[in-house]
């Protein structure tokens, strides 16, 4: 059952991940996007892991693809789909494609290996069996309290700093 | 038991919170947001003035760090689940950078003031900026040093870019936006490494996970590589130092102070917290990859510096050149080694913020005399100007009486208790090159044709004069007297 499922999503990813890379409308690759986005979020979800799976949702499908959008409305979308498609910069695409295929494929093969599990208990305090959500939330307020509230500082900088940048002079 | 330390306990043991550890940067914290809350109630006009509740917020961080001092040992320990340590080491740099941002809401407010600006953020960035500095010492934990630096980052950026109608500096902010997203992504990559190979990112759990790990040292390299990277491009090292001479050049000449020394100083020192506290057992590893780092930092720093006629450029190249220097401390990686580098960047953050103090007068508003050229016959024009100056420049240079050559000299020495011959050698050759760069500016300031200029009238706030006074006198007393100065650095590497 779990498996059908899993072929099901990973189908549909591939599917529109191709879809997003080819199609020649910028908008219409941003849809693509999110589809596959939401499979993606499918596929933690199947893996028990509810927290990652909402949190892809929210912040990639409800957060950045709206950003996204607004910012390709806001070009010129007609020019843009006369322009060459190929990327002046296939070469270095190839290369990176290469490097990271080969390491998917080592870490698929000798992951369990070679990443250590060893420290991992020592770290969480937390007792496998309860939800995910509940374990990210209580490590969240327990081990990783400080960098969880430093985090709101990094934010507020951020924020102020977009603000200062684009504000006019009085 | 320490006083400051509330303990409760709850279903997940005790919670480990002891805020005496982080009262600098809650001030500083709230100091900025408090800053930026009244802003819309000042007039325009009054801006310059935020400066000094800045000033007030730095000096009640730094008195709380004089008042806790006693409750806590020698040793010193790390809190929040070991997310923050709280130990001699952190409290002598967290002392150096709110001693640094003094000096420079200064500069800025001088700055502020000379083009008429209204911007009160700058000073909120400027502390915001601080707080991630401090972080960045106290850190034990891969998570907090990114943090830090993140906020230290951002803030930097924007304060790059706060001249958005000059081409320049929005020329600065976007390539240091650009190159410092991409370096920190190599960072954050490195950590993850360091999380899949140990199991932890809190350095002494690595520390101690790695000798009787089982796990790939492939892993583990490629981790160090990785935030070597990131680290480089923060402190500018060579050959990730491309961005600083154009970055420095047309960022606000406090910003450029800013990048200079507390930037740079706070990434050494999580490097260096890094590199001691968590990955010991890779020592022969990357001591290779940062003795030909810093053979081309300082070789490569002194002699684009020789070219150079933006003085704002020859001293970015002269920063990176010291950053050269301060790499050999690291190699080193002894006892000595670190208290040089902590000795070094207190005498670092003098000359080189009382220089940028300096051009900051010199320069004017729009920086319109910001050449080398410019300084031609200041000394008959300014002598005070031109006397600190030369201080400054001669302590770069690492000339006899001064802290930079007793600076120099304790990282030599602790690169040849390491017996690193060759790498004291090159860098001995390095910075005799450095000299000329340094004297060309005072031979030119003393001895260059004196023609009488119109609109070169220079007024120099009384505030800044006491701040370059006391900048020369500390660094004509460290290079003379640098005893009191080297027992405290002592006392602070027992980490």
């Amino acid at each position: 059952m779990e498996l059908i499922f899993f072929y099901i999503l990973a189908g549909i990813l591939v599917t529109f991940s191709i879809l997003t890379v080819t199609a020649p409308n910028p908008i219409r690759s941003a849809v693509y996007l999110i589809s596959a986005l939401l499979s993606m979020a499918g596929l933690f979800f199947l893996l028990e892991a509810e927290f990652v799976g909402a949190v892809q949702v929210l912040v990639y499908v409800g957060g950045i693809m709206v950003l996204f959008l607004f910012v390709i409305m806001l070009v010129n979308v007609r020019e843009m789909e006369t322009q060459r498609r190929a990327s002046r910069h296939w070469k270095t695409a190839v290369v990176l494609g290469v490097v990271l295929s080969s390491e998917l494929i080592f870490l698929v093969v000798r992951g369990a290996d070679i990443f250590s599990t060893e420290g991992i208990g020592s770290n969480l305090i937390v007792e496998a069996q309860t939800r995910n959500t509940e374990s990210v939330g209580s490590l969240l307020y327990s081990t990783y309290l400080l960098p969880f509230e430093i985090a709101s500082i990094l934010l507020l900088v951020a924020m102020v700093g977009a603000v200062v940048l684009t504000m006019k002079e009085k | 038991m320490n006083r400051f330390v509330p303990q409760m306990f709850t279903e997940w043991g005790t919670v480990d919170l002891n805020y005496s550890a982080l009262l600098p940067e809650i001030i500083l914290s709230l100091t900025g947001i408090m800053i930026m809350l009244v802003i819309p109630f000042v007039p325009t006009a009054r801006h310059v003035s935020l400066g000094y509740p800045a000033l007030a917020g730095i000096a009640v961080a730094f008195l709380s760090l004089v008042a806790t001092r006693a409750t806590w040992d020698q040793r010193g320990e790390a809190f929040f689940y070991g997310m923050v340590f709280q130990d001699p080491f952190a409290l002598f740099l967290k002392v150096l950078f709110l001693f640094a941002t003094a000096a420079l809401v200064l500069i800025a407010m001088n700055y502020l003031d000379q083009e008429d600006r209204a911007q009160g953020e700058f000073y909120a960035l400027l502390l915001f900026a601080t707080v991630g500095m401090c972080l960045m010492a106290a850190s034990a934990d891969l998570i907090m040093t990114f943090l830090g630096l993140e906020i230290l980052s951002i803030s930097t950026y924007v304060l790059a870019g706060l001249k958005e109608r000059e081409r320049k500096s929005n020329e600065s902010a976007i390539k240091y936006f650009l190159l410092g997203a991409f370096s920190t992504a190599f960072m954050l990559y490195g950590i993850a490494f360091v999380y899949g190979a140990t199991g932890s990112t809190q350095y002494l759990i690595i520390a101690k996970v790695i000798p009787t790990s089982e796990s790939e040292p492939f892993l583990l390299l490629l981790a160090l590589g990785l935030m070597l990277v990131g680290f480089g491009f923060k402190i500018a090292l060579a050959p990730f130092h491309i961005w600083a001479p154009d970055v420095y050049e047309g960022a606000p000449l406090p910003v450029t102070a800013l990048l200079a020394v507390g930037s740079k100083a706070a990434a050494l020192v999580a490097l260096v917290r890094i590199l001691f506290q968590a990955l010991p057992a890779l020592s022969p590893e990357w001591q290779v990859l940062l003795w030909m780092s810093a053979v081309l930092t300082m070789s490569i720093g002194n002699i684009a510096a020789l070219t150079q006629t933006n003085i704002k450029r020859m001293l970015a190249y002269s920063s990176i050149a010291h950053a050269g220097y301060l790499l050999l401390g690291l190699t080193a990686h002894n006892e000595l080694g670190t208290q040089g580098i902590l000795y070094y960047l207190v005498a670092y953050a003098l000359m080189t913020m009382g220089a940028f103090a300096v051009v900051q007068i010199v320069g004017g508003r729009d920086e319109q005399y910001i050449q080398i050229e410019d300084y031609r016959g200041l000394g008959y024009r300014h002598p005070f100007l031109s006397v600190t100056l030369s201080v400054f420049l001669i302590s770069l240079a690492g000339i006899p009486a001064t802290a930079g050559f007793m600076g120099k000299f304790f990282l030599f020495a602790a690169a040849l208790e390491s017996e690193l011959y060759g790498l004291v050698f090159l860098a001995i050759l390095a910075s005799a090159i450095g000299i000329y760069y340094y004297l060309k500016v005072i031979v030119l300031m003393y001895m260059g044709d004196f023609q009488e200029e119109t609109g070169t009238l220079i007024t120099i706030p009384l505030s800044l004069r006491i701040v370059i006074a006391i900048m020369v006198l500390g660094t004509i007393y460290l290079g003379i007297l640098p005893g009191t100065l080297l027992h405290l650095a002592s006392e602070a590497v027992n980490f």
